[in-house]
């Protein structure tokens, strides 16, 4: 799973494996931090004005 | 009683009917649950596997799940990424029985293992050259983005949605769902098709084995049709069944023959690739390891042609036809009939790569091995069923899953309280 | 190649069966080695742990044509499509917790590291692998006779015949505190080996053209011809392996002189046999 695990080999097949999987968590985390602050941002918007959208 | 969480403009059944119903299921999931137990307390010989039968009934049920399960993601690739507008009115209940089939196939695999506590293992040792690797990884992170495609309808919930944090977060993960969904595709992908390329890539299991592309096995692309084929006609099952019990029309008729049109087309050129995929293997290679293709299907007492005939033709042709013919589609009932047997097929297809794989004998001098569950295995086979009822009883209680459900049910009358 | 360890040997064995009477000595005696725990009620064999498992055959001819012969199962330790290593099992053990020995061509498992998933036992067709259904148990005061040099395994993981690897271990310690750079053929020899009083059993490297093992099998490290899967194929026509064609490439082969009993170690299809046993022994070049 990670580089320090003994099984680890820096070859092909882990860097198709693992490039694939990292990147898929990578999007996902990205995603989950983005909207969550965006959420808090415009909660924060809404409490200052409290009259829009 | 619980009035105030029921979304607005909707009617439902009175608390104390409901709880009763739920007490019902619930002693159902304690049956399990005991199970579950007795499992993890005294081992593995609660249940009736053996040496032959190292995978049985419960991974059978773990296929079986994911491949019905698979609506969620395909349903979600057509809605988010092709813009089948339509799919909308369906699409909340999709990802709930995702998440539902899912949380069970973890599960599941959870008290299948020998070793609960070292499951990490399969994360952390990751034998990547192995197709159980990938699912282990794919299936975990899919669940993942299954609850996060679930988040915002719970989170349109009367209640939390006052919350303006959360009305927030629901509307800004609806904005960025597509990406959420083509990851899930992405994942999907990979880990439908390496169930079945855990099948496929057994040599030493003929009755398994199949040649394929590169490092993949044909198996895992036929998996991955098959879910994206059949998950939506269990979809449109379960629908039909939450319609049946609630007495109400949740979903148009246009979106349930849309969806019920590209699950036909998926079908159809699923079973022809199958079919195209058995007659390879029963001729070329099945006889190239000394084999007969009949030496598969007698000499026992369970596993014959009909099994075969059951999947393919029955199970498959029939649904697939049935739902690419406009006027059969658009019946009622032959329709009904098209997705009960649509969801029997797949089951069987996954139930024949896993327990007939187990059965057939390899070595010459070697017999048929048959097997019958024991209670522990059918309790805790049973316990996501039941589990599931319970989560989707209190997701169309509670949440706003179908939209339509007001326009069809309540046309043109003022809003009505929920009870 | 200056120490031991440094040099790639294939250890393998070839029985005859034609010598074996079904004794069970080896089957006894693994198990003493192995520390492999007793069930209560031994009588239902699809449950119970043999490493080296002693099947009867018979021709299924009527008496008095009728023939029987015994044929002990251990791990075929396959080497896998080709003999890169792939075995069925180690291909597709998740947590890579059994392990093709580059340098030895055994099979290990790793019990610590085995969480007990079995794809490893649906993958491999000898039904070579057990699963710890129970705790392991051994009748009062028997734990005074486990053998130290061999882990006992828990509950829920998968075990196999290591090719009594312990003691290549221990012959390599001596040969390393002696200083010598090479373990005799007779220093390392397995539990079931010596343990056959017929001495059926012939255990050796494969590698090495002088080990008795290698002089009977006379391996062909070319690719079978008929299907470039299949390699170290015998040269001696009466020598098999089981389920060759599949391509797991086992080191484990088997002897007999009876034409019947070679037939058995695979499958063909009608007609097929008489084409193929004559291939046996030819190496090069298909003769269609
Ligand atoms: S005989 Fe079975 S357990 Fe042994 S190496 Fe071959 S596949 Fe693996
Ligand atoms: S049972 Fe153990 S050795 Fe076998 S595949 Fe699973 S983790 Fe690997």
């Amino acid at each position: 799973m990670f580089p320090f695990c003994f099984e680890w080999a820096w070859d092909m097949a882990h860097a198709i494996f693992f490039g694939g999987l990292w990147y898929a968590v990578g999007i996902l985390g990205a995603g989950m931090t983005y909207v969550v602050i965006k959420s808090a941002y415009d909660t924060m918007n809404d409490s200052g004005d409290s009259h829009h959208h | 009683m619980d009035s105030a969480l029921i979304p607005e403009g909707v009617k439902r059944t009175s608390f104390p009917k409901f709880f009763l119903g739920m007490a019902v299921v619930g002693a159902v999931v304690l049956w399990g649950l005991i199970a579950v137990v007795l499992i993890w307390w005294k081992g593995l010989n609660q249940t009736n596997m053996n040496d032959y039968y190292g995978f049985a009934l419960w991974i059978w049920a773990d296929l079986a799940v994911i491949a019905v399960g698979g609506g969620a993601f395909f349903t979600g690739l057509l809605k988010y990424i092709f813009k089948v507008d339509e799919l909308k009115n369906i699409i909340n209940f999709a990802v709930i029985i995702g998440v539902i089939c899912y949380s069970s196939a973890l599960f599941i695999l959870a008290i299948d293992v020998g070793q609960p506590l070292r499951s990490w293992f399969i994360f952390w040792h990751a034998n990547v050259h192995s197709m159980l690797t990938e699912v282990a990884f794919c299936l975990s992170c899919y669940f993942a983005v299954l609850v996060i495609e679930f988040i915002p309808n719970v989170l349109e919930n009367r209640q939390l949605n006052k919350v303006s944090f959360f009305h927030h977060l629901a509307h800004n993960m609806h904005g960025v769902m597509a990406v959420f969904a083509a990851t899930g595709a992405f994942l999907s992908f990979f880990h439908q098709g390496s169930l079945g390329g855990v099948a496929g890539v057994m040599y030493g299991r003929p009755f398994a084995f199949r040649e394929g592309l590169l490092i993949w096995p044909w198996t895992f692309f036929l998996f991955t049709w098959s879910a994206a084929a059949f998950g939506p006609c269990f979809t449109l099952l379960v629908t039909k069944i939450t319609e049946a019990v609630t007495g109400k029309k949740l979903v148009s008729d246009k979106t349930v023959h849309l969806l019920a049109k590209i699950s036909g087309w998926m079908i159809t050129t699923y079973i022809i690739a199958k079919i195209i995929d058995t007659i390879y293997w029963a001729t070329v290679t099945v006889p190239a390891s000394g084999f007969t293709f009949s030496h598969f299907f007698s000499n026992n007492a369970f596993y014959g042609y009909w099994i075969l005939f059951a999947e393919i033709v029955l199970c498959g042709v029939v649904p697939g036809l049935l739902l690419i013919y406009k006027p059969t589609r658009e019946n009622s009932n032959l329709r009904l009939l098209a997705i009960i047997l649509g969801v029997i097929g797949v089951c069987l297809n996954r139930w024949v790569m896993v327990l007939q794989v187990m059965a057939v004998p390899v070595m010459s001098f070697d017999t048929w091995a048959l097997y019958i569950p024991s209670w522990q295995e059918v309790a805790t086979t049973i316990l996501p069923v039941a589990y599931g009822i319970m989560f989707i009883a209190l997701a169309y209680r509670y949440l706003p899953v179908f939209p339509q459900e007001k326009e069809l049910n309540y046309p043109a009358q003022p809003v009505v309280e929920g009870e | 190649m200056k120490q031991e360890n440094k040099k790639e040997h294939k250890f393998g064995m070839v029985i005859d069966l034609d010598k074996c009477t079904g004794c069970g000595s080896c089957m006894v005696s693994c198990m003493a080695e192995n520390n492999v725990p007793f069930k209560e009620d031994e009588s239902n064999k699809k449950d119970s742990i043999t490493w080296m498992r002693v099947y009867k055959l018979t021709n299924g001819k009527d008496f008095p044509e009728t023939e029987v012969v015994y044929m002990p199962r251990p791990c075929q330790h396959c080497s896998g499509k080709g003999g890169h290593g792939h075995s069925p099992c180690v291909s597709v053990c998740p947590a890579t917790a059994t392990d093709y020995g580059k340098d030895t061509g055994i099979v290990s498992q790793i019990y610590t590291r085995c969480f007990g998933c079995r794809y490893c036992m649906g993958a491999c067709p000898y039904h070579a692998r057990y699963f710890n259904w129970w705790d392991p148990k051994w009748p009062e005061g028997m734990e005074n006779y486990l053998s130290p040099n061999v882990s006992p395994r828990m509950r829920g993981v998968v075990e196999k015949c290591s090719f009594c690897y312990h003691r290549y271990q221990l012959a390599r310690e001596k040969a390393y505190l002696e200083e010598r750079e090479e373990i005799e053929e007779m220093e390392y020899q397995t539990a079931c080996t010596t343990a056959c009083p017929a001495g059926a059993i012939v255990f050796g490297d494969l590698n090495n053209p002088e080990h008795e093992v290698t002089k009977i099998v006379k391996p062909d490290d070319h690719p079978d011809p008929r299907n470039p899967d299949v390699v170290g194929k015998s040269r001696n026509p009466k020598v098999f392996r089981l389920l060759e064609r599949l391509g797991t490439n086992t080191k484990v082969y088997y002897l007999s002189e009876r034409e019947w009993v070679r037939k058995a170690g695979d499958n063909y299809t009608e007609g097929e046999w008489e084409t193929i046993k004559n291939h046996h022994g030819k190496t090069q070049i298909s003769h269609g």
